[in-house]
């Protein structure tokens, strides 16, 4: 087999809140290089799935290995929750995360986001980190606006922004939460071409997302998640064009 | 000496304001900055800690701290100081312990009185602003790795200052004119001043009008110190 584990891989997740199970036992891998992308209608689950890849949420079973180290669960009087605090931070600076409201820190720069994390959770050179993030902000078209907050900024901007933060980890996976769902249609397309780059580039990404024509041009695999549940899944061509159940015909139609 | 004379030219035709009512009313002010910048100082620095615990999810951290901050916002700061100028010497053996000269003196009771006070509306005005921090922000700095301390340090409270800053501003001026009341435990603060010389020559409009203008002039510089302060500090908040 191969030496190199894993970029990312889950197993059998579960997820309840309160009496309803949004996760009925959802699993994943992702090959160094795979573009996963996640659909389904709203409420199917797909985004608390990606929340639990990085423990946002705190799955009630199931496992999860990052680069092939698993991360350790105990249980307590609040539920399942992780054993070691410790393990999880250096799990998510593995795994960084691109959320459908940007969330980038209202105080700082853009260039100050940028570089916070990189020093101050990985330890980096502030030189290097600002080397670094002149660098991510000129791949993502941002380079004149270093020295804006992110109230001054559209939000395609932001969402570039963010993702120029999001690869400042040097991430083995990155994790897409509907990032082109908050924008305005005219912005869309700066982002989705980002992403497209990236995953050119051969960036491990997972993907929860509603542009169809991304999932198609761009994603290794399409999970289509019905109810906490995989429907379907597979390479685009036949999940997307040729799909099989009645439920994701129907999700793909055209709406009018 | 050419300042003294001109100052002794200036004030020749009027009988309340020579040089010496003018030196106890520059004590004054420099008891009422002392009193109102050091209780401002050590107010903010217990309000940061308390402001953190009272936010926190465990009861028996949050509980005493709201104890605490709805006893002294729920009372008057004048009795908060009677307690403390005129309690204090009922704690046995306090008059042999070290701290018995300073407290003696009315400034270090009222000093007291007024850091607890500041310190408890401080405290409230930090959470409010702590409780403000958007969700997304925290989420951001959770997935990026930060712990609960490093994200506390660089992310809530940095953002949560900025946002407390005008709500604080104002707490400042509060403290300014509530130091007024100290002098109603013998210190000579502005107001003390004040009272002193209007008992002295019976001139109620000189006397309390001087003093009125001089609490003027020093809010203005704390406004305007908070507007430099908001303008550098909440540029963030403007559209480009």
């Amino acid at each position: 087999m191969a030496a190199t584990p894993l970029p990312l891989e889950v197993r059998n997740i579960k997820k309840r809140f309160g009496d309803t199970e949004v996760l009925k036992g959802l699993s994943l891998q992702a090959k160094q290089g795979d573009v996963i992308t996640l659909i389904g209608a709203s409420g199917s689950g797909k985004s608390t799935f990606l929340r639990c890849m990085n423990l946002l949420e705190q799955p009630d079973e199931g496992d999860l290995i990052v680069h092939g180290e698993e991360i350790r669960f105990k249980q307590t009087k609040h539920g399942r929750e992780p054993a070691d605090w410790k393990q999880v931070v250096r799990m998510r600076a593995k795994l960084s995360m691109v959320f459908q409201g940007f969330n980038l820190w209202s105080h700082m720069t853009l260039l100050e986001n940028i570089i916070e994390a990189p020093v101050n959770v990985l330890g980096k050179p502030k030189k290097e980190a600002i080397d670094q993030a002149h660098a991510l902000l000129e791949r993502v078209g941002l380079s004149h606006r270093a020295n804006a907050y992110p109230a001054q900024m559209s939000g395609g901007q932001q969402q570039r922004g963010a993702i120029a933060r999001a690869l400042a980890m040097d991430p083995e996976v990155m994790l897409f939460d509907e990032p082109t769902s908050a924008l305005d249609p005219e912005l869309v397309g700066d982002v989705l071409k980002v992403m497209r780059d990236l995953a050119e580039e051969g960036r491990t990404m997972v993907v929860v997302t509603h542009e169809m024509s991304f999932a198609r041009d761009v994603s290794s695999q399409v999970i289509y998640l019905h109810e906490g549940l995989v429907e379907e899944a597979g390479a685009p061509q036949d999940v997307l064009n040729n799909p099989q159940s009645p439920r994701l015909k129907q999700f793909l139609a055209p709406k009018y | 000496m050419e300042l003294t004379t001109w100052l002794n030219e200036l004030l020749s035709d009027n009988l309340i304001f020579t040089p010496q009512t003018l030196g106890y009313y520059w004590e004054g002010l420099v008891t009422t900055t002392q009193l109102v910048f050091l209780s401002l100082l050590a107010g903010l620095v217990l309000a940061v800690p308390l402001a953190i615990g009272r936010s926190s999810g465990r009861r028996w951290i949050s509980l005493p701290i709201y104890a605490y901050t709805y006893v002294f916002r729920g009372t008057p700061l004048l009795i908060q100081l009677y307690l403390i100028y005129y309690g204090v010497v009922f704690f046995d053996g306090i008059q042999e312990t070290f701290l018995w000269p300073m407290l003696r003196e009315a400034f270090y009771p009222a000093l007291i009185a007024f850091t607890l006070n500041t310190a408890a509306y401080t405290t409230e005005i930090f959470r409010g602003a702590i409780k403000a921090t958007p969700r997304g922000e925290i989420e951001a700095a959770r997935a990026y790795g930060m712990s609960q301390a490093l994200m506390m340090r660089r992310i809530i409270l940095p953002s949560a200052f900025r946002r407390a800053l005008p709500a604080y501003g104002n707490e400042v001026i509060f403290m300014l004119h509530a130091s007024a009341i100290a002098s109603v435990v013998t210190l000579m603060d502005l107001t003390g001043a004040a009272r002193f010389v209007y008992a002295r020559y019976y001139a109620p409009f000189e006397a309390f009008l001087f003093v009125a203008a001089i609490y003027l002039c020093l809010t203005f510089a704390i406004l305007y110190f908070f507007r430099f302060l908001e303008k550098r500090l909440l540029a963030h908040l403007k559209p480009a």
